[in-house]
Order: C-alpha cells, then structure tokens, then sequence
C-alpha cells in the first residue's frame, strides 16, 4: 500500500514538475531551522537567498523555523513536488530526510548544509569558519587583560570544537599566556541561559567573552558588565555597541548565487564543498573602534595569509593535557578537522 | 570555592529562581482552591511574549508587566471555562493549555525573534544595597525580583488572613461542606485560577523583560513544569515557595558556574542535576505522604447543584 502511495505521489509530483518547467523562472526554496528573524543562522542565509532572490529569471521562497526529522521531510517533500528546480536545507537534521526526498525526485537538485552524505542528485557544503574564528581570537587575545577569555558554545560536536581550537590557537597567537574557559549550554537558542552562561564566565574572570549560540544573550551580558564580546553569524554590535569587539560571520549570497548560476547552466554536479575565507563565504565583522590600529592591521594581514592559502591548523598543537597532537610544520587534513573531538592547550573545559 | 565566586553565584540564584517563584506561588493559589493547572508552561510563554511585544510598541516595561500578567489570566481563563463551565477533566485541559500556549506563542513570536525590547534592569536598593554579600546577593537586581521579595508574604497574608482565603482554602479542601456553608465555591475556583493565572503571566515577562530583553521560541524552557513539581514540594504554602524556587535557580546557577571554573565533570550530567532534583523532590514528598497538605478536593470536579 505505501509503495503504491509513493509511487502516485511520484507520478503526481512528476506530471507538476514537468508542467512546472514550462515556465521561465528558476525556483529556489529554502529550508531553516529558525526564524529567520534571529539574527543568527538562519538570518544569514537569508541574506543568501535575497542575493539569490536578486538574479535575474530566479524565483525563490523559504519556509522558516522546520523542526529537524519528519517535519522538514514533509517540507522538503512538499517543495519537490511544487516543481522547485534547487532546494537548499540549512540544518545538519535535515540530511536524511533530504536524502530520501532526493531519491524519488532526481531531477532536483538538493543542497545540503553542514552535512556529510552525498546521492547522485544531493550535494552538501559547509564554510571554513574557523579561519573567521582565528582572527576572531587574534582581536579577543589583543584586547584582553585579565588573560582569561570566556567562551559560550552549544554543543560538543566537531564543528563547534574546530571554532574553540581556532580561536584560542588565534588568542595564543597575540597572547600566549591566556586561557579560554568553556560553558556548554546544550542548546543553539535559548537567550536566558546563554546569557546566564557568560555570567558565570564572567565571574570567573573573563573579561571578553565569545559564542557558538544563535542569540545575542552573551552580548548583553558583556554589555552590561562593561566587558568585550565576540559575537558570532552575523554583525551582533546592535546589540551590545560598546562590548561588540568584532565577530567571524556567514556570507552566503555568492556561494548561492554561484549554485544557482550551475544548475542552470548545466555544470552542477554533487560534491562535498567547504570554502572558506577565500571565497568570501566566511568574513570577519568591522572591528569596533575600540581596537588598536596595529591589531587591526595584524588580523588584516593575517586575513590576507589565510586567503592565500595559509592554513590555520598548523603544528606544533599540543591538546589541553599538553600532549603534542601535531608535530612541527605537519598540517591537519580536512578530515581530522572534521572530526577533531579534542582541545587544544589552552582550553579550560571539557569535550563531554 | 571562594567568596568572590560565591556571592555572584548567589546573586544569580536569586534571579534564576525568580521566574520560578511567581509561577510557583501562581500555581499554589490556582490549587489551593481545589483546581489543578497543567498549563503552567503554556500560560508563562504567552505572558513572555505579551510582556516583550507590549514593551517593544509601547516602550513602557510597566504596561508589559500588567500585559504579560493580564494574558495569563486570559490563558488561565480558558481552563476554567472547561474545567468549571463544561466540568472538564483537569489535568487533559491543563496539558492542553500548555501545547496550545506553546504553539499560539510560537506562530505569533516568530516575527519577534532577534529584537530587543525595553525592560527593567538591576539597580541598587538605597542602603540596603549597600550591606556588605547580602546587598549584593539580594539587593541589586531589577525592580520585578524585589516585587517577588514581598509577594510570597502577600499571598500568605491572603489565604490565612482574609475572608476571601479563608473561603478560597474551604473549596479547595471541602467544596460540598463549603457550599453547604453559603460559599460561592464555583466564583471561589475562579478566582483561584484568574489570581494564579496573573503569576504565572508576570513569571513568564520576568524571562523577556528583566533576565533578557530578548524573545525566543521555547523562551520558557521548561520552567513552567518544575514550578508545577515545586508547588508539591512546598507542601502548597507560599512561604515554602521561596525556598523551593531558590533552590532550583541555584542549582542552574552552579552548574555553569562549574563549567566556568573548569571542572571535568561532563557538562552532560551537570545539565542533569534540576530535573534530577525535580525527580528526588517528588519521592522525597510522596515519602513524606500525610502531612504534605494537599487540597483534599484537588482535582475534583464540583457538579452543578441539583
């Protein structure tokens, strides 16, 4: 009976894509985790679409705040079936659903964020945000003074470990007598305990204090202790002006643009992508006037390294217990940075 | 752990235990008068998001404040018109309340998401802010956490020393009796309710006005459900309250505090540590089973008169 049910519903999406492939414009949809009002994540890949949004001959839409799991199959279904030429889903839960959609769709491209599994019609991208976050902890070691940077993240999983790693590597790189303490709030969006988290840094001394969260909270909380702050997706210094240090941000309008462009010319093909720095995909926030000049053209110049290929995992990288991860002038591969579960010396806190 | 540390910590137990205190003391009145509210989570997160929208059109945090505790006592009000009206069943309406206030909150926040609204912040209490640990543990937060300082004592003034308690209380522990007696014991559960509604409101806008001044999906977090545990473990009076709620904003304040000084814990099991708490706190009062002073009519449906 379900193979039945699936089979009409293919027969059917099929008959709307072909009569929805009479009309001229491109159609994009969009799929996000949150609203995209957030200011955070998912805001910045609006900004993608609208730049997408902006071509010529493309339409797009998006559908916000999709629950991970058997909701997002169900939007993803759904925007198959409307005819969309291009879907994009912007959340690691959506990868299986996405997966299984692309099986009896194949001739949608699917486009997957931050995940690792690829079909003949479903490829997946990510951007190198730890280059941003290393210049981010050159800016945060420049400025602090008590030597003790705090740093809220979300969960212990690869991505948000690699950012950690990179930012006290670039805090070590101005100020090699400091240490970065780690609060894990379990969750990617919740302001109050986000908030109460860089409190308790606070208390303990920090005196700037960055995040891998959605919200603004830990902003605030710097804000109102008169301390720095690093934010983090988007500009954040709305909300915190005076604390508002600089922050590692998305730019997603030309990686999208530069999709779309492939798909309609023909040259799409499914692979696992992960720009960085160089390609604009990840930047850095202007940095606030309250940073020297000379720090400024330190991070600028290190940005241009980084751009030219200069990798920012390079050894000697003791772990947190001083045990010697990488040997002098080795570089890590993009598959132990993908799967890099360990601290590096300099980090106070722990994976679990 | 040293004093710096420690005080900060208490400070911020005080004001992690807020939210929960005015749901807490909210819910007690609601089941003093004999009706049980599962809506607690569901009526905090529509007052949140009144409070935050309210203070973001009007820039007035005060007019928020009353509109967070105004739509409480709106949500509260559509549990009483099924479990007093139609003499619904208590705890499948109050479980509804919270899914649809969770879901009403949700749709109509998602606009909201990323803004910063006005709202109350700390200030220092003239000379009591001054005295030395407790000025700054409990004398320098916003206005709202001084208004629950004196809450818990108004509450207990109303339900032992008013009429109006005294009568509130006989529904809730005898309906039949108390009707016999020419209590109103329907208005009595009514105003149980509305009275209790209004607290869990005003909890809800603490979250969006005074701990952030921001606006989220879920912003309540659970907090709803442990003020529904912690109304048991106060033994359903509002002095115990305090306690219960401070104990629990303690235990979220400490855990971070761990993390921060570098412990290596997994933060897994610290995160675990309220709803442990909640989980030893329900054994421990059902142990304690006899002398908790439950509503004896709690729950309990009055039929129309004949």
């Amino acid at each position: 009976m379900r193979r039945v049910c699936t089979g009409i519903v293919a027969a059917l999406a099929v008959c709307l894509f072909m009569g929805q492939a009479v009309a001229e414009d491109l159609q994009v949809g969009f799929v996000y985790v949150s609203p995209v009002g957030d200011a955070g994540w998912s805001y910045a890949h609006d900004q993608g679409r609208l730049a997408v949004e902006a071509m010529d001959g493309v339409s797009t839409s998006f559908v916000e705040a999709v629950a991970e799991g058997p909701d997002s199959e169900r939007v993803i279904l759904n925007m198959a079936r409307k005819g969309y030429d291009v879907i994009f889903a912007t959340s690691f839960g959506y990868m299986d659903p996405m997966l299984k959609v692309a099986g009896q769709f194949p001739d949608t491209v699917f486009m997957h964020c931050s995940g690792f599994k690829l079909a003949d019609n479903m490829g997946n991208y990510f951007g190198r945000m730890y280059q941003a976050r290393y210049l981010s902890g050159m800016v945060a070691g420049a400025m602090t003074e008590s030597n003790t940077l705090g740093y809220v993240a979300a969960f212990p999983i690869p991505e948000v470990i690699r950012g950690i790693n990179a930012f006290t590597l670039g805090v070590r790189a101005m100020n090699p007598e400091a240490t970065v303490r780690v609060v894990w709030t379990k969750t990617w969006y919740d302001p109050a305990t986000e908030k109460e988290a860089a409190k308790s840094l606070l208390d303990v001394g920090a005196d700037v204090i960055a995040q891998h969260q959605d919200s603004a909270g830990p902003q605030e909380a710097a804000q109102e202790r008169g301390v720095y702050s690093v934010g983090y997706n988007s500009d954040m210094s709305q909300f915190a002006p005076e604390a508002h240090l600089t922050a590692p941000i998305w730019n997603w309008g030309p990686f999208y643009v530069a999709t779309v462009e492939k798909v309609r010319s023909g040259e799409w093909q499914a692979e696992a992508t992960w720009p960085g720095l160089a390609e604009g995909i990840v930047d850095l926030a202007p940095i606030g006037d309250m940073v020297p000049q000379e720090v400024k053209d330190q991070v600028m110049a290190k940005m241009g390294a980084i751009k030219g290929g200069e990798r920012v995992f390079v050894g000697p990288i003791n772990d947190q217990d001083g045990v010697l991860k990488v040997a002098e002038g080795e570089t890590m591969s993009d598959e132990e940075l993908l799967g890099m579960t360990w601290f590096v010396e300099g980090v106070i806190g722990t994976t679990q | 752990m040293d004093i710096a540390i420690l005080i900060p910590l208490l400070a911020a137990t005080v004001q992690s235990g807020t939210p929960i205190l005015y749901a807490t003391l909210g819910e007690i009145i609601t089941e003093r008068s004999g009706v049980l509210n599962l809506g607690v989570e569901g009526i905090m997160i529509v007052g949140a998001l009144t409070g935050f929208v309210v203070s973001l059109t009007t820039g007035n945090p005060w007019l928020a404040f009353f509109a967070a505790g105004a739509a409480g006592c709106l949500m509260a009000a559509v549990h009483g018109v099924v479990v007093l009206l139609f003499l619904g069943n208590q705890v499948v309406s109050g479980l509804a309340i919270t899914i649809f206030g969770l879901g009403l909150a949700n749709y109509f926040g998602t606009p909201f998401v990323g803004q910063a609204a006005p709202g109350f912040d700390p200030f220092a209490l003239p000379i009591l802010g001054n005295i030395p640990a407790l000025g700054e543990i409990f004398f320098r937060h916003d206005v709202l956490v001084y208004i629950s300082y004196l809450l818990p004592l108004a509450i207990w003034l109303f339900l032992y020393v008013t009429r109006i308690g005294l009568n509130l209380r006989a529904t809730g522990e005898a309906p039949v009796a108390a009707r016999a007696a020419g209590i109103g014991v329907v208005a009595y559960r009514w105003l149980g309710i509305i009275m209790g509604g209004f607290c869990m409101g005003c909890g809800g806008a603490y979250l969006s006005l005074a701990y952030t001044h921001l606006w989220t999906n879920n912003l309540t977090g659970g907090r709803g459900w442990i003020a529904v545990a912690l109304v048991i473990f106060s033994f359903w009076r509002p002095q115990r309250a305090v306690f219960g709620a401070y104990l629990f904003g303690g235990i979220m304040a400490v855990q971070l505090r761990l993390q921060a000084s570098g412990t290596t814990i997994p933060s897994s099991l610290l995160l675990m540590l309220p709803y442990t708490l909640t989980i030893a706190v329900l054994v421990f009062s059902s142990w304690r089973r006899g002398s908790t002073g439950e509503p004896a009519a709690l729950g309990t449906t009055i039929e129309p008169r004949q």
